[in-house]
């Protein structure tokens, strides 16, 4: 996917101040304020404060899963983009049909197919079942991580091919120049210049990874998305805790947008 | 441990029943019709989105802007729910109040509604910085002919900026024929709800998920190729870039 694309879809930037404050808007303001007020007013909210704790380990679930699956699916992507460039054929084409196969197909379907496909098949070895991972494999979350961490490593593993592929060939030259190894060359020059070129496609990508993250609800792992569902089964309201989900992934995404800002702006550019 | 000619058993995939292979492939044309016609509606939606943003007075950029920073920044799953709810919601409500009793929405507009008005945020986004990749000093030159703004539009932004747009859209179709999966979580029996149902029934997990999603990377790989032509066509006469 492209970079124009990613930003289209996911919130990346944010108002300035200077630019918030026009005349038009205090009106806007004030319909608005008077717009929470009656939602806040006439709507059902006695049921925050009795759920207010899960609703806590809920968010707290979906940060752990955003950061872990981004954390392992870049790693995975670090070589995915890699052999694109640089690696011999056989490798490449693995990469690129890893990366066709994922992002051919809804991530739904995958975390269905690993929890439900592999979940049924591993009860079938005995040395599966043995073994010390069992407990682990009995549970949800596993598959959670697993398909969340793939989906993110074909997406960004597109990403840091063009990434890589788009280093100026003359820094690397010079690098070589200097008698660095293979390896000097791609931790002190290739990595970094090409996680730069990245960073804001990275920043669209882990939004849209938040935004993948509620559909670990639907096998049963327990993340903010899953608590609010409770509340609307237990409590039959409908639209209050899903009016309270969208504006807790709205801060959240404001929250990563601000902390991608304050990573890009600690690196340094030309002229600024 | 089964040996494998048991673990798989392709007559579970036969056209007719009891294999589930019609049930999929019903379920897959379901899947295509949402996309198409969310993805139609987006396109609408997200021109005139596009030329609010861009033409339109202050209050109507704002109120855009807020439009797609919401579908933007929630997740289409929450997005999906809220809307199939509301949706369906109101218009009981409208339809009540002007006396006409409750009306049933099918399962089928009322997904393509939810798509098309996620697609139309993300179409938005694509098409005003297409239009804005437009150079300036054609727009003046037509402007400078006498033009007026709709022929403008007709003549010269919109065949000037399909060649910007096209990657971005082309990539809110993939966009669209995957999300209209989520419209499993809400019970509407799309590709991906009745291949849990076959393979919920059959225990066959594996052989089923892997079937659909064959069928889903099927559509990717078409229209890819279909894509691929499109963009020869509009790219003609561009300078070539690098990708």
């Amino acid at each position: 996917m492209s970079d124009p694309t990613v930003a289209a879809m996911a919130l990346t930037e944010l108002p300035t101040k200077q630019s918030f404050f026009k005349p038009h808007r205090i009106v806007l303001m004030v319909i608005a304020a008077v717009l929470v007020f009656c939602i806040v007013w006439f709507m059902r909210w006695d049921w925050v404060p009795k759920y207010s704790g899960r609703l806590v380990y809920g968010v707290g679930v979906t940060l752990m899963l955003l950061f872990v699956t981004s954390i392992l699916g870049f790693l995975l992507a670090l070589p995915i983009g890699l052999v694109q460039v640089t690696g011999p054929w056989p490798l490449k084409m693995l990469a690129k049909g890893f990366c066709t196969i994922v992002r051919g197909t809804p991530l739904l379907l995958q975390l269905w197919l690993l929890y439900y496909g592999l979940g049924s098949l591993f009860p079938q070895f005995p040395e599966i079942r043995n073994s010390f991972l069992w407990p682990y494999l009995r549970e949800a979350w596993p598959y959670g991580v697993a398909a969340l961490t793939i989906s993110f490593a074909a997406y960004e593993g597109e990403v840091m091919r063009g990434a890589f592929a788009g280093v100026p060939p003359g820094e690397l030259e010079a690098a070589r120049a200097y008698g660095m190894s293979p390896f000097t060359v791609f931790r002190r020059i290739w990595l970094p210049r090409a996680i730069h070129r990245a960073l804001p496609t990275l920043n669209g990508e882990t939004v849209l990874q938040l935004k993948a993250t509620p559909l670990v609800a639907t096998i049963t792992v327990i993340d903010v998305y899953a608590v609010v569902s409770k509340v609307r089964q237990e409590t039959y309201i409908t639209y209050e805790p899903l009016l309270l989900l969208a504006l807790i992934y709205l801060c959240l995404t404001a929250l990563l947008v601000v902390g991608f800002r304050y990573f890009e702006s600690r690196i340094p550019t030309r002229g600024a | 441990m089964a040996d494998a000619g048991s673990l798989i058993n392709w007559s579970l995939l036969a056209l007719n029943p009891p294999g589930w292979g019609g049930v999929l492939l019903g379920g897959l044309w379901q899947s295509v019709q949402i996309a198409i016609g969310g993805y139609a509606l987006g396109l609408v939606l997200g021109t005139g989105g596009a030329m609010g943003k861009l033409y339109g007075g202050p209050v109507t950029k704002d109120l855009l802007e807020v439009y797609t920073t919401l579908v933007r920044a929630v997740p289409e799953l929450v997005l999906i729910l809220i809307l199939y709810y509301a949706g369906t919601d109101v218009l009981n409500r409208l339809s009540n109040a002007a006396g006409w009793g409750p009306v049933d929405i099918s399962g089928l507009a009322a997904g393509i509604f939810v798509i098309g008005v996620v697609q139309g945020a993300y179409s938005t986004e694509v098409l005003r910085g297409a239009i804005k990749a437009v150079p300036a000093g054609q727009i003046e030159a037509a402007r400078a002919y006498g033009m007026s703004p709709v022929q403008i539009m007709r003549r010269i932004t919109l065949p000037a900026m399909l060649p910007h747009a096209i990657p971005g859209l082309s990539n809110l179709w993939l966009i669209a024929t995957k999300d209209t999966a989520l419209l499993a979580v809400v019970g509407f029996s799309e590709l991906t709800l009745v291949t849990r149902q076959a393979a919920g029934s059959t225990k066959a997990y594996l052989l089923f998920f892997c079937a659909a999603g064959a069928l889903y990377l099927m559509i990717t790989l078409v229209s890819n190729v279909l894509i691929g032509f499109i963009e020869r066509h509009y790219r003609r006469g561009m300078p070539e870039t690098v990708r």
